[in-house]
């Protein structure tokens, strides 16, 4: 299996890997870089529990080569609270009880960042809209809309 | 009901917010898959394509050849261990690994052992297995018939596809009150297969250290101290002994009932890791989860009941058959092979009952599990609330009213069923009165009657379900032996701070939490100094796990007696300290203080230092407790739900427009938890009602075995939940509280069902099988010349 050396910056730190052609991202960020708080849940870009954003897009990373995020800036959940500080979205999901097992949180989180990154105040049909790529076995839905629309709430 | 402690101490009735969110909100729980231990290894399974074959032979060799491959385990290599069989949990058998025969699509027919999961996966495509196609029987009805082929050859002297009869209730008297009934009603119900899909998978990492000979497994448990006794008693002959053998559940994405089952991929990773001495990784993908795991219901029922012509209920007639497919995996009660099935009375007062169930054998996967239920309690209460509203049809009475007449009344209870159930406490004509009330049940009848006029198709359905949990009293509740009780461990250290196990194990229900909050509640220890601890097999009380809504009935009914047996120590070193007699002191959350004299008082963190300082002489030092809660009854939880549909003409498309949910779990732990439970369950009631059904071609081909197919509900379906409560606390528990996560996916169903039937009943439609999709509804339509 071929090698190749990719370029990413994940979370603000730049690497440089060495990774097989058929790495999926998702077992990139994993895996190599032991950032596991990306997780897996279908194989086949359904339930988005391995949403993350690559270059400001949210992107099933079990459906992306690791060769293909080369020279992309990717950002997962591990790169949400900054300085010891939560990002509103994950106060948003603590608040409003918007998780249980906690799964599929990171992935709708990212899913929810990316959302507000390009409709800061989205309403909740097009809040469902967004999220309706992440499945949750869960909550029902119901919080996590609440959860997203009070990060949208401390964004504004 | 105000909570009796403050904000800050958070005991019952608090929402506060839960223990275990901060580390999940920043991607770092602990899940199975995220450990990563030195030198371990990976193991894939290859799946049979057939749903009956003879094995002609496996070839390896070029499996072997691929990098990174070290070894492919076959049935054979289990069998120089005998490890090629296992027992269920209902003590079947089913194989790990097969020798002779496959037994449906995606059985687990060999494992390769990697260095890497995508070596695993290289390995698994280069095992050459060489199949001989066997007839399939996927239809229980057919084999039931006496010429079809017997599957399960391997049990001597088996002759046909018969695993059981179980019956219930007085069947001569039901027969003479169906005799004599003014009114009958007789309907078909089929609950078809459907699987939990939790979002996390199943898998495993299995580690055993050759030089301590101990064995530890981290696994998707919900049941790890019962995992730990199968273990032992199912590889003892290989030397792995109870105590050494360590199973811990780490955080669980999610269970629903489909992690209690011990899987094939479970063994063979645990093998591997003992014959090669490595760690060994097994994490099954979506499609082996959704083709192989445990599946639940399939249940087909036949069921009549019997009423006066003014609409009073007097008898109920079941007769059902069970496909477990290969092999009877249910996770049941030993004594009770189709679960809690006999709750199927209700919450109605029916003076005859009687049920009775087969198990049958067919070329699919086995299972039987509950999909976020008690047992077979789903089925229960889909085929009463459909019955009641088919004889609502035939009386040409409304439902509501139906149920009003027929309900068991507030005040007799405690109540014994037709059925020999017990139900604690209830009160089901609040409930529904509340749900239409909220709901505004008299206008939506009269936006229905105009709809109507005009062509269109809404539908209003009702169900008050009584639910049957919190397994359970040991006279009657064991698994393989194992009495079903559960436990709490708690030490209050000296600074008055507190660490508790349990025998549990939370899969998202937020146990860190509401456990603490019990503790709260009843020392005065503020839920934030109470750190929970679950599903470490080494450190944790030994406990039957979480499912069927127990955890709350038995785990929390433990951590109520261990505190309150805390507390009784609390008070004598209190006496101790104030100088008093015990008799003196009054209790408040936090504080024993003198009667008559408040000032006079000590905290529990000042007796919990002085249990370790200066506790009175003659005592032992220490302040802790254990309890192991063996329950006295099983729990009630009820509700009535109100759901509201509009039908699209020209696409059959259900719309689930408004759904009012009215939830009695007795008294409140966390409100905002308990929502939160109500809100999940509904959804997964709402998604096996309209989306969810894996089924079979006659080939035994799965159709639908991946998210493609299988449709879990996304929020663009999922409507904003209604939700209300009342509360009837239960009697004989602790706190007064019965259990609450599975309530909604109980209930939730035959509502949409029955607001659907009831918005075509004016066509003579009487009944819809789920999952209602638009395919089905769209060919009534036609049928009756309404499709636009």
């Amino acid at each position: 299996m071929a090698m190749h050396t990719i370029r990413v910056t994940v979370n603000g730190t730049p690497y440089e890997k060495q990774v097989e052609s058929r790495l999926l991202l998702v077992h990139f960020l994993r895996d190599q870089l032991r950032l596991t708080g990306t997780h897996i849940g279908c194989d086949t870009t359904h339930c988005g529990a391995c949403t993350v954003i690559v270059d400001g897009e949210p992107v099933k990373s079990c459906t992306v080569l690791a060769v293909q995020a080369d020279g992309s800036e990717v950002r997962t959940v591990e790169g949400l609270e900054q300085g010891g500080k939560l990002h509103p979205i994950q106060e948003g999901f603590w608040q409003e009880h918007g998780l249980q097992c906690g799964y599929c949180t990171p992935g709708m989180m990212m899913t929810g960042v990316a959302l507000l990154g390009r409709n800061p105040n989205p309403s909740e049909p097009e809040i469902r809209q967004a999220i309706s790529g992440n499945l949750c076995r869960c909550t029902g839905y119901v919080n996590i809309v609440k959860s997203i629309q009070y990060a949208a709430a401390r964004l504004r | 009901m105000a909570p009796r402690t403050t904000a800050d101490v958070g005991g019952m009735g608090h929402s506060i917010k839960r223990k275990e969110d901060p580390r999940f909100i920043r991607g770092q729980g602990h899940y199975v898959d995220d450990i990563q231990l030195p030198g371990m290894l990976y193991l894939d399974i290859v799946r049979s394509p057939y749903a009956h074959a003879r094995i002609k032979s496996i070839n390896t060799e070029r499996a072997l050849k691929v990098p990174g491959v070290l070894a492919v385990i076959t049935g054979e290599t289990l069998a120089q261990y005998n490890l090629h069989w296992m027992p269920t949990l209902m003590s079947d058998t089913q194989m790990v690994l097969p020798t002779e025969k496959v037994m449906y699509q995606a059985q687990e027919v060999a494992g390769v052992i990697a260095t890497d999961r995508y070596a695993a996966a290289d390995g698994v495509d280069a095992v050459e297995v060489d199949y001989d196609p066997l007839p399939v029987v996927v239809d229980p009805f057919k084999a039931l018939e006496p010429d079809a082929p017997v599957l399960r050859t391997d049990k001597k002297d088996k002759k046909d596809n018969h695993i059981f009869h179980w019956e219930v209730g007085n069947r001569q008297a039901t027969d003479q009150a169906f005799a004599g009934a003014d009114v009958k009603v007789q309907q078909d119900i089929y609950l078809p297969r459907i699987h939990v899909a939790s979002i996390e998978t199943c898998g495993c990492v299995a580690d055993f250290d050759r030089v301590t000979g101990k064995l530890t497994v981290y696994m998707t448990t919900q049941a790890p101290h019962a995992i730990r006794t199968v273990v032992a008693l199912v590889a003892g002959h290989v030397g792995l002994s109870e105590e050494k053998i360590r199973i811990v559940s780490p955080d669980i994405g999610g269970g629903f009932g489909g992690k209690v089952p011990v899987y094939p991929g479970y063994v063979i990773a645990i093998a591997a890791s003992v014959v090669i001495g490595k760690p060994v990784k097994w994490i099954e993908d979506r499609m082996e989860n959704l083709q192989a795991d445990s599946f639940a219901r399939d249940y087909h029922i036949k069921a009549e009941l019997a009423a006066t012509k003014d609409g009073t209920m007097t008898a109920l007639r079941i007769k059902t058959v069970a496909d477990h497919g290969y092999a009877d995996a249910a996770a049941n009660p030993s004594k009770f092979p189709a679960g809690l099935f006999s709750i199927c009375t209700g919450s109605y007062d029916l003076k005859n009952a009687f049920a009775e169930v087969d198990g049958v054998y067919t070329n699919k996967p086995p299972g039987g599990i509950a999909y976020r239920c008690s047992f077979r309690v789903t089925e229960a209460v889909h085929a009463i609330e459909r019955m009641v509203d088919v004889l609502a049809l035939e009386l040409k009475m409304d439902p509501a009213e139906l149920r009003f007449k027929n309900f068991i009344p507030a005040e007799k209870f405690p109540y014994k069923s037709a059925l020999g159930w017990e139900y604690d406490s209830g009160n089901y004509s609040g409930a529904l009165r509340k749900a239409m009330d909220r709901i505004g049940y008299a206008d939506l009848r009269k936006e229905q009657a105009e709809k109507r006029k005009r062509g269109e198709l809404m539908g209003i359905g009702i169900s008050s379900f009584t639910e049957v949990v919190g397994a359970g009293p040991s006279k009657q509740f064991d698994i393989l032996g194992i009495k079903m009780f559960d436990s709490a461990e708690i030490r209050v250290h000296p600074t008055g701070k507190a660490t508790a196990r349990f025998g549990t194990k939370s899969q998202g229900q937020g146990h860190e939490t509401t456990y603490a909050q019990i503790i709260a509640e009843e020392l005065g220890i503020p839920a934030a100094h109470v750190e929970v601890e679950e599903g470490d097999t080494d450190t944790a009380p030994y406990g039957l796990g979480t499912y069927a809504s127990r955890s709350t009935p038995t785990a929390g009914a433990a951590a109520a007696i261990a505190s309150r047996k805390i507390r009784d120590k609390a008070k004598k070193i209190a006496a101790h300290l104030l100088e008093v007699s015990e008799d003196d002191l009054v209790w408040e959350p936090g504080k024993f203080s003198v009667t008559g004299a408040p000032q006079k008082s000590k905290t529990i963190q000042e007796i919990a230092f002085a249990a370790y300082t200066n506790h009175p002489p003659g005592m032992e030092a220490g302040l802790e407790a254990v309890n192991y809660y063996d329950p006295p009854n099983l729990t009630y939880p009820f509700g009535s739900y109100i759901a509201v549909v509009d039908i699209d003409r020209g696409t059959g498309a259900v719309a689930l427009r408004r759904f009012v949910a009215v939830d009695d779990c007795g008294n409140i732990i966390n409100p905002m938890i308990v929502e939160g439970q109500v809100h999940g369950g509904l959804t997964m009631g709402m998604a096996p009602a309209l989306f969810e059904e894996i089924s079979y071609d006659e080939a035994g081909n799965i159709q639908g075995g991946s998210f493609m197919d299988y449709l879990l509900p996304t929020a663009m379906e999922t409507p904003r939940w209604e939700t209300d409560k009342t509360v009837t606390p239960s009697p004989h528990h602790p706190l007064g509280a019965k259990g609450v996560g599975e309530s909604a996916t109980v209930g939730a169903p035959p509502a949409i069902a029955n607001a659907v039937v009831d918005a075509l009943a004016h066509l003579g439609v009487r009944h819809i099988d789920i999952p209602i999709t638009p395919e089905k509804v769209w060919n009534i339509l036609r049928e009756k010349g309404v499709a636009e």
